[in-house]
Order: structure tokens, then sequence, then C-alpha cells
């Protein structure tokens, strides 16, 4: 019996044993239907085993997908907590929970994942490629990512979830303030999938750098690629600094090191400077495929080349060198001295210049266009003032004098979501609902579409305006509730109200999937859009090898001056083509990371050792496996194409 | 699978280009995680605690030995990889070995050295420095580890299968690996050891 207490929750509540029935039941619910539908061979063979970029990228979809409604339910939480004064919803306990499973979740779970998903199905078609550089490798960094994103997740029924914030700061987040093993789950969920994504960023730099289709410079990329190959970059060199991080913090926490404990010589600050090393790039890393994906959309929908595409590049790129030695921003009032704050100052409020002249190329790419407004163009316009609102208080939030007023505040909260949704999320679902037509081959229904980027776009502002007064009046973030005296309560119930419409927002947006299904016409064209890059020059629903032939690239709008000026795009004939093999591997290895990230988390040691040599074996059948994949032979790509409907162009 | 007679066998297939470029990539990944712990092993240096500092505990001949060992191994993986460029492979084979051999030799002092140091009571739980001094060598350490399977894996395969376009990559791959964690040692030799017991 006392083996089984260490899994109880400290701190139940009604809630949480309503979600252990919802999730046994919903397990239950899945093993027998897909038993009863004996889809279990399909699922494996088509999914599990997947090393295809388009499926893959498909599985972070659904992943992004659902940790959004999951990230979505503690934003609820939350503000229906906060929108009466002295209200007793949740707990302080809970509440901590809450905000800090919410934060992580966000950004680590949904945002990551979503970017991730857009970037797989996109950038080797764009790029004129039949898969990313090692689609084994990527299969691998998907698992790991899921069963990181799991593990996490089940830390709310086993165990208890953290509690320190998605900062998770040190000493609170030490063994000291942090008794249960809920910080655990952060250190090695997140280790887990960070890992995955660690690998991803590896991944899509060699796929970029190395698998361009003839004739495509780096000056001839489509900016979406662009903007991927920067945050892959900026992965590759940032994800490393967390890895040590969270190693540092789990051993504080499990083997009693000294690393950020007040005492025997620990540094807490430098938890906050290295986590900030990490997370200010992670913000850029999100952001910066955002601004991809509107320069995509909004050049296709105004009909005309993307304004300034140099300049556009180069502030991509000096985006991402400065990301990288602003960190300091974040804790400007714990004491490093007013030299170190004036200096990253400086660096933050120089980020906003190749802000800034990002924002002038999209107005100037619509300036003299014919616009057309279609859902996606829809959220990059709202984007745009959006956005705007989120940049400018930022500013004011780098000038460290002035953030002694601002920091820790609502202020500060109201600020990031001012970015974080009209710059990620729209981007987000502007790009889903563009690229939507190639991976599934129907549209997404306009009207219902506009209804929902309406609804958010309101809504957003509903929600984070007031806080930008209440923070100004004071109001700390990360405090479960406030007393009536305050006079916080009025502008609260509005937060509330604008969460309640994101909530309507995005239920419009899952209403619309389902209505699309099912009434959607499933004979568009390949390029319902009208579109200028590669992706749309293949056809849907794209093949497994996604070009028979590869194109030959001639400018930075490959397809578009294909269809205007005539350029022959895919010259020459068919040939054999060759395909990695299926594997289950990826799947069978992160599941065992899944185990060994629960044993280390309740100090099962041997459970951790006999999943270390487990995964260990699997490293080892790797090295002797001999796997040449196999080749598409003529005849079946005459024939997929001959169904598809000839080769284009 | 086309093969390209006019490369070296190790960069003879597009695949094999592919994962070259991309184990650079990773090196460049490699590089940040130990400029983390490097960053905070400097951060960390002074605070001792109740602890003893560097200059009480760092012992210059086994870290001198290890050092040896180590160059050593890294020229001898040097020459497996030219043996292996003029395809013999009975020599790329015996370099292999003795690389290994040095690699494993290198652990064995390390090992000897982590036990001297819990003996003399700077455990990994004893201060904020002797944590940061033992993940980082640690963190070597278990690379040195993993590169030591590895090799020994791929000196199988070389038995087995012979110098084939993917032994080939796989060889020159770890040849990789194997100077980058030469290189982090002379850095940790250097900051670590020499500045801790100036
Ligand atoms: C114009 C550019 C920007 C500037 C000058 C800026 C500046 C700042 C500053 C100074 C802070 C810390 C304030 C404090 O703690 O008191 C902050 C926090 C934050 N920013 Fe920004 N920011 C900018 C853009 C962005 C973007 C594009 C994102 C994300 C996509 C972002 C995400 C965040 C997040 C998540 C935090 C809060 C982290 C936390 O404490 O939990 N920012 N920003
Ligand atoms: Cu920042």
């Amino acid at each position: 019996m006392e083996f089984f207490e260490r899994f109880a929750i400290p701190h139940p509540s009604p809630a949480i044993y309503a979600s252990m029935v919802a999730i046994v039941l919903t397990s239950i619910a899945l093993v027998v239907g897909l038993t009863y539908f004996k889809k279990w061979g399909y699922l494996w063979r088509e999914w599990l085993t997947t090393v295809d970029h388009k499926r893959i990228g498909i599985m972070y979809l659904i992943s992004a997908l659902l940790m959004l409604f999951r990230g979505g339910v503690d934003a609820i939480m939350l503000r229906a907590q906060l929108a009466v004064p002295e209200n007793q919803l949740l707990d302080a306990q809970h509440y901590n929970e809450v905000f800090t499973t919410h934060g992580v979740v966000m950004i680590l779970f949904m945002a990551m994942p979503f970017i991730i998903a857009l970037m797989n199905f996109v950038v080797p078609l764009q790029i004129g490629a039949r898969d990313v550089a090692f689609p084994r490798l990527n299969a691998l960094s998907f698992w790991l990512f899921f069963f990181g994103a799991m593990l996490f997740n089940i830390s709310f029924v086993v165990g208890g979830s953290p509690d320190a914030g998605w900062t998770s700061y040190f000493p609170l987040a030490g063994n000291e303030f942090s008794e249960s093993v809920g910080s655990n789950y952060y250190m090695i969920a997140i280790q887990i999938a960070g890992i995955g994504t660690l690998m991803t960023g590896i991944n899509f730099v060699t796929t970029i750098m190395k698998m361009r289709a003839p004739g495509m410079t780096l000056m001839k990329m489509p900016m979406f690629t662009w903007t991927a190959l920067i945050t892959n970059l900026l992965i590759t060199f940032a994800f490393p600094v967390l890895t040590v991080l969270l190693a540092m913090g789990t051993f504080d926490r499990l083997f009693g090191t000294h690393f950020f404990t007040m005492d025997n010589g620990g540094m807490d600050m430098l938890w906050a400077n290295l986590f900030w090393v990490w997370g200010h790039p992670e913000v850029y890393i999100l952001i910066l495929p955002a601004f991809g994906v509107y320069s995509e959309v909004i050049s296709t929908f105004s009909r005309r080349n993307l304004f300034g595409y140099k300049a556009m590049v180069a502030s991509i790129v000096v985006i991402s060198v400065l990301s990288f030695i602003v960190w300091a921003h974040h804790f400007y009032t714990m004491g490093q001295g007013p030299l170190s704050n004036s200096i990253f100052s400086i660096t933050t409020m120089a980020i906003a210049v190749p802000t800034g002249v990002k924002i002038f190329n999209w107005l100037f790419t619509m300036y003299k266009g014919k616009i057309e407004i279609t859902t996606p163009m829809l959220y990059s316009l709202l984007f745009i003032p959006l956005f705007t609102i989120g940049g400018v208080t930022g500013v004011m939030l780098g000038m460290s004098a002035a953030d002694y007023q601002y920091h820790n505040t609502m202020f500060l909260v109201a600020h990031f979501h001012m970015v974080i949704i009209p710059g990620v999320v729209f981007a987000m679902l502007a790009g889903l609902t563009y690229w939507w037509p190639k991976m599934f081959g129907f549209m997404l229904n306009e009207r219902l579409g506009k209804w929902a980027a309406w609804i958010l776009a309101i809504s957003t502002l509903v929600a984070f305006m007031p806080m930008f007064l209440t923070g100004l009046d004071g109001q700390a973030r990360r405090a479960y509730t406030y007393s009536e005296a305050t006079g916080f309560g009025p502008l609260n119930m509005l937060s509330f109200v604008g969460a309640i419409g994101l909530a309507i927002g995005f239920a419009v947006i899952v209403y619309n999937i389902y209505y699309s299904v099912r009434y959607s016409p499933r004979n568009i064209s390949a390029d319902p859009w009208d579109a200028r890059s590669l992706e749309w020059a293949t056809h849907t629903p794209v093949p497994e090898y996604n070009f028979a032939i590869l194109p030959q690239v001639s400018s930075s709008e490959a397809f578009w001056d294909a269809k205007k000026h005539g350029h022959k795009l895919f010259p020459g004939r068919y040939e054999e083509i060759h395909m990695p093999n299926k594997s289950g591997v990826p799947f069978i290895m992160s599941a065992i990371f899944f185990i060994w990230g629960f044993a280390l988390i309740f100090s099962l040691w041997t459970l951790a050792i006999i999943a270390t040599l487990g995964i260990f074996a699997c490293m080892t059948h790797r090295s002797f496996e001999k796997d040449d994949g196999h080749h598409i032979h003529l005849g079946e790509i005459e024939e997929t194409e001959e169904k598809l409907g000839g080769t284009k162009l | 699978m086309k093969i390209d007679q006019s490369l070296p066998l190790e960069y003879s297939t597009e695949e094999n280009r592919l994962k070259i470029y991309g184990f650079w990539i990773f090196l460049g990944a490699e590089i940040m995680l130990f400029a983390t712990l490097f960053a905070s092993y400097f951060t960390l240096e002074g605070r001792t605690g109740n602890g003893p500092s560097g200059a009480e505990i760092f012992e210059i001949t086994p870290v001198l030995i290890e050092t040896l060992v180590l160059l050593t191994s890294s020229f001898t993986i040097g020459l497996a990889i030219h043996a292996m460029r003029l395809g013999r492979q009975k020599a790329v084979i015996a370099f292999f070995v003795i690389t290994l051999l040095l690699g494993a030799g290198f652990l064995s002092v390390e090992i000897y050295e982590f036990i001297h140091y819990v003996h003399v009571g700077a455990g990994i739980q004893t201060s904020a420095f002797t944590a940061i001094l033992l993940l980082t060598l640690g963190t070597h350490g278990a690379h040195v580890t993993i590169g030591f399977f590895w090799g020994l894996f791929i000196v199988m395969q070389i038995r087995k299968r012979g110098i084939t376009p993917q032994t080939a990559n796989k060889s020159f791959i770890f040849s990789l690996y194997w100077h980058f964690l030469d290189v982090v040692w002379i850095f940790i030799f250097s900051f670590i050891y020499l500045k801790g017991m100036m």
C-alpha cells in the first residue's frame, strides 16, 4: 500500500476525480472502438510506423489541437477564478497548478507542435523535396514529443501537477518548497519532448540546406521556408541550453545536488538566467514561422510578390541573432544593477526595429495589390493591428526602469498574450486554413472560418485589454485572488467574458471542421487559392513521393511564374524513386522513454534502469539494422500520376 | 542508390552526404550543450560552500594520463580513417580497436578520479562547485562511454560487412564525434584543471 501512496494526488478535488473517470472512459472507448472496427492494424501500419513527413505533420497537428483544448480548459478555469473578487472556485494550490500547466502546455505542447506540424507538412513540398533529410529521425522526434506531452498531462491525475510556474524558478521549484512530484514532471517530461524538438531542428536545417530542388538558391526560397530555416537554427542552438538546465534541475530534485539551492553555494539566479537564455529565443522560435505564414498568405491574397524580400530575410536573421542577447529583460528587478539593465534595455528595444520592418513590408505588399479577403487573409489583417499592441507594450516593458512598475503584473500577462495570440495562434489558424485543402483534399467553410476569426479577434481584445489597466494599477500576476477594495472586479469580469468568447471562437472552428468534413465539395483543384509556391504544384492528395519529377526552379515564386509565364516546372521523364522504409522502432523507443521518465519522476530506480537498457537496446538495434529503403517502380508512378490526373505543367 | 565514384566512399551517396552534414549540425548543438556547462561551471566555480575548492582536490597525475590517452586515441582514429580511404580493412579494424582500448583506458582513470573525489569529501551533493564539476566531467565521460559502444558496433559491422559506403560513412562520422570529444577535453583540461590548480 505504501508503494502506491506516492501516486496519489496531494490536493485532490472533485474536478480531478471527474477527469480521472473521463480519462479512463475515453481510453476504454478508444480501445473498444479500435478493436470493434478492426483498426489496430491500420493504425500501426499507416500512422504509428510511418516516416512520411506529411503524415507526421498531421499527427503533430492533431496533438497540437488536443493540447489547445487542454490548455484552453486551464485558461477558462483561471479566468473564472479571477472573474470576481475573493472567489473560492479554486484554492491557491490549484490555481498555481493550473497556471503552470496552462503555460507549459500552451507554449511547449500546443504552439511548438503546431508550428512543427506546418513545417513538416509544408517545407519539403515548398522546396521540391521528397521527404526530410532523416525521415526516421523525424518519426522519433514526433513520438518523443508526443510521449513527453502525455507524460506531462498525466501529472494531474497521478502524483500531482507542477505548481511553480512555466518558468519554474528555483528555489520555489526545489524540493524544499515544492515537495510533490509535480516539478519532477516538469523537469523530465519537458526534457523528453525537448530532445525530440532538438532533433527536429537538426533534421530541418539539413533538409533545407541540402535538399532544395535544382535552381532554388537560398534567396529563391519561399518566405515560410526561410523562417523555418532560421527557426530550426534557433532550435539547434537554444534547446541544448534547456537540456542542460533541466538536467541540473532534475539533479537538484532527485539527487540532492546544490545547483540552485540557497545553501552550499547554490545559485538560484543561475536557473533564471539559463531559463531565459533558452526562453527568449524560444518565443522567437514561435513567432518566426508565424511571420512566414503571414508572408505567404499576404502575398498570395494580394496577388503580388512579397514586398522587400531581401529586407524580410535580413530582418529575420537580425531578429534571430538579437534574440540571444536580450534574456535579462525578464528579470530586470532581480538585482543585476543599472549597467547591465541598460545594456539589455537597448538590445531589447532594438528587436522592435526589424519587427517593424516586417510590418511595413506586409503593408507595402498589400498596397496596390488585388486584395481578396479569405479566412487566412482575414487572420493576417487582424494580426497586424493586434500584434502591434503587443509589440509596443513589449517595448514599454523593455525599458528597465519602467519595468519595475510593470513586472509581474497583469500588464506583462496582457503583453505576451497580445503577441502570442495574434502572432502565433492566428498564424497557425491562418496556415491551417490555407494548407488544409492540400492536407485533406477539401476546403474549410469560409463563412464559418471568418466568423471564427472575428470572434477570436474581438475576444482577444476583450480578454486582454482590461489586463493592461489592472496591471498598471498593480494587479499581480499568478495571485489566485484579490480583495473587493482593489476595484479590479469589473475589469476581471470583462476578461472572463473575453475568455468565454475565445472558447466560442475555437468551438466555431471545431464545428467548421465537422461541417466541412461533411459538406465541403471534394472536387477541388490542386491549387484552389491560385497560390505561388511549389506545394501547390503537386497533386491533391499529395502522392507518397510528393513530386513524380523533381521541379526545376528559376525564381522565388516558381509555381506562379510557371503558371503565368509558362516556365516548365517539371522537365525530364519519370524515374524510379527511392523511398525510406517504415519503422516501429521510433514509437517503441519513445514509449520506453515514457516509462523511463515515469520511473524517474517517482524514483522507481529498478524500473528506470530497465527502461534505460531498453532505450540502449533500441539504439543498438538501429546501429546493426540494414535499411536501404525501397524503390517505387516506373509502372507504379505512372499509374498513380494517371489516377491523379497526369503530370502537371 | 547512386554511387558517385569521384568522391571518397563515405561521401559517395546522397544519403551519406546528408548524414555527414547533419552530424556537423548536431555537433553545433553539442557545442552549445558544453558551452552551457562551461558557463555554469565558471559561475559556480568559486561557490564551494563548506566543501573543498578545485585546488584542494585536483590531482595532476591522473589528469595528465587521461589527457595523453585521449589525445592519442584521437590520432589513432585519424589513422583508422586514413586506412579506410586506402581500403585496408585489417588496418581500419586494428586502429579502431586501439582507439577503443584507449577510450576504455581513459574511462578507467576517470572512474578512479571520481572515486578519489568522493573519498576526499567532494561528492556530487557537497556543494554547487562539486555538482557542476562532476556534471561537466560526467557529461563528457558519458559521451565517451556511448562512443565506446558505438565504435565497438562499427568495428563489428566492418568485420562482417567490409568497407562499404555505409560502414565507411559510419566510421567517418564516428571519427568526427571522437575528435569533438577530444576538443572538449582540451577545454576541460585547460579551463577546469589547469585554471583550478593555478
Ligand atoms: C517587440 C518585441 C518585444 C519586446 C520588446 C518584448 C519585451 C518583453 C519584455 C521586456 C518582457 C519581460 C517583462 C517583465 O517580465 O516585466 C517580455 C515578456 C514576455 N514576452 Fe515579450 N517582447 C516582444 C515580443 C514578444 C513576442 C513576439 C513574444 C512571443 C511570441 C513574446 C513573448 C513574451 C512572453 C511569453 C513573456 C513573458 C514570460 C513570463 O514571464 O512568463 N514577446 N517581453
Ligand atoms: Cu524575452
